[in-house]
C-alpha cells in the first residue's frame, strides 16, 4: 500500500491498483495522469522478494529440488524439474530412459493441472463474467455459478486428479518431492500406470472441452474477438521457448529458441549457454529484475526488432516452434495462426497479448495428449531404470524447463562435495517483466482519456493486460533485499537517467 | 463465526478471507485442494478478500468495519513493512485470524534467509551473478523519485518474522502446505461454530504425535552406523529411512500430513513443524538422533553428527523464525 506521505508531483494525478489480483504473488500498478487527463506514465511495481539465490548457498545441491519448489507453490513441479536437471548437470549424469520418461510424464500432467487453474480461476472470470462485471462475482465462484455446477465439478475433478497424479509420483499433491539428481526417487507400478492412464484420458477430454468452451465463450463473441485483435494489447517483441529436436514445442527438455518479431530465428541455445543470451537489468523502483536479449541490447520499455525485450509465454512458445508434437493440438495450432494472422499459409508469429489465453488452452490439450503418448511407452514401468547414482565429482550445471509462465533457468555452482556455492535463477514471469510493464502502459493509454470515467471495470481491463501472461510474482520474487540507504535515480519516462541522489 | 455460534447455527453466510505474505502460493492452492468440498464452502461462506482468486483490493478491506470477516487465513511470514501493515489490518477486520501454513507459523523455507545478511542477499540478487547487467550498482529503493511522483516499495526487515510476532493469532494450521483432508476437517469445525472464535495460537488440522507414528516404513530398532545422502544411495524398500542412515525429520515433526514424503521413498524434511509442545524443532531432532546413533561415546556421537552436511538447513528447514538460533544480524 502506498503511504499517505508519498508525493505526487503537481500537475499529475495518481491512480493505484493495489494489489493486482487474480495472479500469483504481489504487484501494484501506479498510473499517472497529466492535466489533460491523459496517461503520462505507468509503473508496475513488485513489492516483495525472498532471497532464494542467497539462502540456497551452503545447502547440499540434492536438496534444492526440495527447497526451490517453495519459490512457487503454484508451479512447484517446474522448479523441482529445472532444479533436478541442474543437479544432473552438476553431477554430469545422463538419465536412464525410464527416468526421463517419468519426469516428462509427470511434468506434462502438471501442465494440465496448472493451465487449468489459470484458465478457469484466474483468466476466465474476465471473459465468462465480463471485463466490467461486478468485482464481487468476477472470480472462479462466479464462473461456476454461471457455467453451472456440472462444468464447475469437471474443473475441480481435473485439478483434483492432477494432484492425485502428482502424489503418485512424488508423495505430496502440492510440492511433490520425487525428482532427484540422477532421476526419480521411485518407479511407478503397473497399477499406478493404469490409474494415470485413466486420469490422463479424462484430461484429454477435459482439454478438448476447454478448447471448445474458449471458442464458444470468447472467439464466438465478436466484442471479445475485437478486443483481442484490435484492443490496446499488442506488442511486437521477440519470442522465446523450448523446442525439441524437430523444433516442436516441448515443456520438459530441448533447446531454447528465440525468434524476432517477424519470426526469424535469432538463436537456439543449450541451457549451459543462457548467460550469453540473456542479461538482467536492475531498476530502483521495483524488486524484480528486467531480463533482455544481450545481442539485441536494452533500448528501454519499447517493442520492435531493435529492442531486446522478449516474451516467454504460451504464445511465444507457439511462435518459436514449427508445431506441436500431438495431433489435435497441432490442428488447434494451425487454426490459431490462421485466425490471428488471417493467412492460411502458416504465417507466424502473432503478437496479440490477450490471445495468450488461447495459446494456453492449446498447450493444455498438447500436454494431455503428450502424457497419453508417454503412458504407452513400454519402459515407463521399468522397475530398475528410474534412477542412476551419480559418480562424477559435482561442479556446475544449468537446468532449463518451460514453466507454464515462461522459460525457467536454474544455474548452480558447487564445491567438490556438492555443497552449493552460488545459485542463479531466471524464472518464468521475470522474462516477461518488461513486456508486462509495456502492456499495462499501452492498455492504460488506450483506455483512459480525458472525460472517460476511470471506473473499476476500466481498471480491471488494464489488469487484463497482465493477466494474459499468467504472471507469478511468487516465482519472480525469489530474492530478498532489506532496507538500504536511500539512493534515488531520477529518470525520464523512457528510462533515461537524468540525475542521481544519494543519502 | 459469530460469538454465539456455539448455540445458534449461523443463518447468514460466513465471510472469509485469505491472504499471502512472504509465501509461495502453495497455501492458496492447498485451499483449493479440498476439491468438491469447495462447492460446500461456497454454500456456507462468501469470500470477501483473496488476492489470488478474487478482485478485492486493500482499500476495500480497509473500508470494512472492524471484525467484519469471520475467519481470515493468513499464509506467509512477515518480512517487510507492507506485510506487517496488512497483518495488522487483517487482525482488526477478523474475528478469527488463522496462521495458515508453516511460513506464517515458523517462517517456513523463506526464513532460511535469516542465516544470511541483507548485504549478502543483495549481492546475490543484484550484483554478483552471471546474467546481471548492472554496472551502476543499482539496488531497489523504498522511495524512488520520478517525474510524476514518488514510487514506493516496502521496507524490508532484516529477518522473516512469524505472524504471531506481529499480531495475536487465534489458531495455527501447520504444513507446507497443509494437507487438504485436515484443512477441510478444520473448516467444518469452524463453520459449525464448534470452537471459540478467539483462542491462543492453538494448532488445529494436525495431530500431536510425530510423523513416525503415521509412517508405514518398518522400524527395526537398528542404530545408525553412518549418514547417507539421498541421491547417493538407494534405500532398501519398506525399511525406516532414518535407520538406514538417511536423515529424516520424522521423529521431530508433527503428524497430520500422512507421511507423504516417505511414500515417495524420500525422508521427511519437517514441514509440519515441531511435534507436541516442542518449540525448537532442530534441537528436538538433534536430541532424538543422540539416542539412535550407533556411537559408543558422546565424542563419537558428536563426530557422527558433525558428518551431517548442512545441519541448519536440515534441522531448521521450515522453522528458522522459531529457532533458538538467532541467525545473522
Amino acid at each position: 500500500m502506498t503511504s499517505p506521505h508519498v508525493k505526487t508531483k503537481e500537475g499529475f494525478r495518481r491512480i493505484s491498483i493495489d494489489p493486482v489480483t487474480r495472479l500469483e504473488g504481489h504487484g501494484k500498478i501506479d498510473i499517472f495522469l497529466d492535466r489533460e487527463g491523459e496517461v503520462a506514465e505507468v509503473f508496475f511495481q513488485v513489492p516483495e522478494l525472498r532471497g532464494f539465490e542467497k539462502f540456497c548457498e551452503g545447502r547440499p545441491v540434492e536438496e534444492l529440488p526440495r527447497i526451490t519448489p517453495r519459490i512457487c507453490g503454484v508451479c512447484p513441479e517446474a522448479h523441482m524439474m529445472a532444479s533436478a536437471k541442474a543437479c544432473d548437470a552438476v553431477y554430469k549424469v545422463t538419465l536412464p530412459l525410464t527416468a526421463k520418461l517419468l519426469r516428462e510424464l509427470q511434468y506434462n500432467i502438471f501442465y494440465v493441472t496448472d493451465h487449468t487453474t489459470h484458465f478457469y480461476a484466474l483468466g476466465a472470470p474476465d471473459f465468462v463474467m465480463g471485463p466490467t462485471s461486478d468485482p464481487a462475482t468476477r472470480n472462479i465462484i462466479g464462473v461456476i455459478g454461471k457455467v453451472g455446477l456440472e462444468i464447475g465439478g469437471q474443473v475441480i475433478k481435473c485439478r483434483q486428479w492432477g494432484h492425485e497424479a502428482a502424489a503418485i509420483f512424488g508423495g505430496k499433491p502440492v510440492n511433490p518431492v520425487n525428482a532427484i539428481p540422477g532421476g526419480m526417487s521411485k518407479p511407478i507400478s503397473v497399477e499406478e500406470r493404469d490409474r494415470l492412464r485413466e486420469i490422463v484420458d479424462y484430461m484429454v477430454g477435459f482439454a478438448k472441452f476447454t478448447l471448445k468452451l474458449f471458442h464458444d465463450v470468447v472467439l464466438a463473441n465478436n466484442q471479445y474477438l475485437d478486443i483481442i485483435l484490435n484492443g490496446p494489447f499488442r506488442h511486437e517483441t521477440y519470442s522465446m521457448g523450448l523446442v525439441d529436436e524437430h523444433n516442436k514445442v516441448n515443456f520438459y527438455d530441448g533447446k531454447v529458441r528465440v525468434v524476432d518479431p517477424e519470426g526469424r530465428e535469432l538463436c537456439k541455445y543449450a541451457p549451459a549457454d543462457y548467460a550469453s543470451v540473456i542479461a538482467e537489468r536492475v531498476e530502483p523502483w521495483t524488486y524484480l529484475k528486467f531480463p533482455y536479449l544481450k545481442q539485441v541490447g536494452w533500448k528501454g520499455f519499447v517493442d520492435g526488432k531493435d529492442s531486446g525485450v522478449y516474451r516467454a509465454t504460451p504464445q511465444s512458445r507457439l511462435n518459436v516452434a514449427d508445431g506441436m508434437n500431438s495431433p489435435e493440438a497441432q490442428a488447434a495450432y494451425e487454426e490459431y495462426f490462421e485466425t490471428l494472422t488471417g493467412d492460411r499459409s502458416g504465417k507466424k508469429p502473432v503478437h496479440h497479448t490477450l490471445a495468450i489465453h488461447w495459446a494456453r488452452v492449446i498447450e493444455l490439450l498438447n500436454a494431455a495428449e503428450h502424457a497419453q503418448e508417454l503412458l504407452k511407452h513400454p519402459e515407463i514401468t521399468n522397475p530398475e531404470n528410474y534412477r542412476v547414482i551419480p559418480t562424477a565429482t559435482p561442479s556446475e550445471g544449468v537446468g532449463i524447463v518451460e514453466a507454464p509462465r515462461g522459460t525457467l533457468t536454474h544455474h548452480y555452482l558447487t564445491d567438490e562435495k556438492g555443497i552449493v556455492r552460488k545459485a542463479n535463477l531466471i524464472v518464468g514471469t521475470t522474462n516477461n517483466h518488461a513486456a508486462i510493464c509495456m502492456s499495462l502502459k499501452k492498455a492504460a493509454q488506450g483506455l483512459i482519456h480525458r472525460g472517460v470515467e476511470v471506473s473499476e471495470g476500466l481498471l480491471n481491463m488494464i489488469e487484463m493486460a497482465f493477466r494474459a501472461y499468467d504472471p507469478c510474482y511468487g516465482c519472480a520474487t525469489h530474492s530478498l533485499p532489506g532496507k538500504m540507504p536511500l539512493w534515488v535515480r531520477v529518470h525520464e519516462p523512457n528510462g533515461t537517467v537524468v540525475g542521481e541522489l544519494k543519502r | 463465526m459469530s460469538a454465539n455460534a456455539g448455540t445458534t447455527p449461523p443463518k447468514a453466510k460466513l465471510k472469509i478471507g485469505m491472504y499471502w505474505a512472504a509465501s509461495c502460493g502453495g497455501c492458496d492452492i492447498s485451499l483449493l485442494e479440498i476439491g468438491p468440498h469447495i462447492l460446500e464452502l461456497i454454500e456456507a461462506a462468501d469470500v470477501v478478500f483473496w488476492p489470488c482468486a478474487a478482485d478485492f483490493k486493500y482499500k476495500d478491506v480497509a473500508a470494512y468495519p472492524d471484525g467484519y470477516m469471520d475467519v481470515c487465513f493468513f499464509n506467509g511470514g512477515v518480512r517487510n513493512s507492507e506485510q506487517e501493515e496488512i497483518a495488522r489490518l487483517l487482525r482488526r477486520k477478523s474475528k478469527t485470524l488463522i496462521a495458515y501454513g508453516e511460513c506464517a507459523i515458523d517462517g517456513g523455507i523463506p526464513a532460511l534467509a535469516n542465516t544470511k545478511t541483507i548485504e549478502g542477499i543483495f549481492a546475490a540478487s543484484y550484483h554478483d551473478n552471471p546474467s546481471l547487467d548492472n554496472p551502476g550498482h543499482v539496488e531497489p529503493q523504498p522511495i524512488t523519485e520520478s517525474n510524476f511522483g514518488d514510487l514506493e516499495i516496502p521496507h524490508f526487515y532484516p529477518h522473516v518474522l512469524r505472524l504471531a510476532d506481529i499480531v495475536e493469532v487465534d489458531y495455527q494450521i501447520p504444513g507446507c502446505p497443509p494437507q487438504a483432508d485436515r484443512v477441510w476437517e478444520a473448516i467444518l469445525t469452524l463453520v459449525g461454530g464448534k470452537v471459540p472464535a478467539r483462542n491462543t495460537a492453538v494448532k488445529v488440522a494436525c495431530f500431536d504425535k510425530s510423523v513416525c507414528d503415521e509412517c508405514a516404513l518398518e522400524k527395526r530398532n537398528v542404530k545408525i552406523k553412518e549418514f547417507k545422502r539421498p541421491h547417493l544411495a538407494i534405500p532398501e524398500p519398506g525399511w525406516c529411512l532414518l535407520e538406514q542412515g538417511f536423515i529424516c525429520m520424522g521423529p521431530a515433526t508433527r503428524s497430520g500430513c500422512g507421511a507423504l514424503c516417505t511414500k515417495a521413498i524420500l525422508p521427511c524434511r519437517g514441514c509440519y513443524g515441531p511435534s507436541g509442545e516442542v518449540t525448537d524443532q532442530g534441537a528436538a531432532m538433534i536430541s532424538a538422533l543422540g539416542s539412535i546413533l550407533d556411537a559408543t561415546t558422546e565424542e563419537h556421537a558428536r563426530e557422527m553428527i558433525d558428518e551431517i552436511v548442512d545441519p541448519v538447513g536440515t534441522f531448521y528447514r521450515f522453522t528458522m523464525a522459531s529457532s533458538d538460533l538467532k541467525g545473522s544480524r
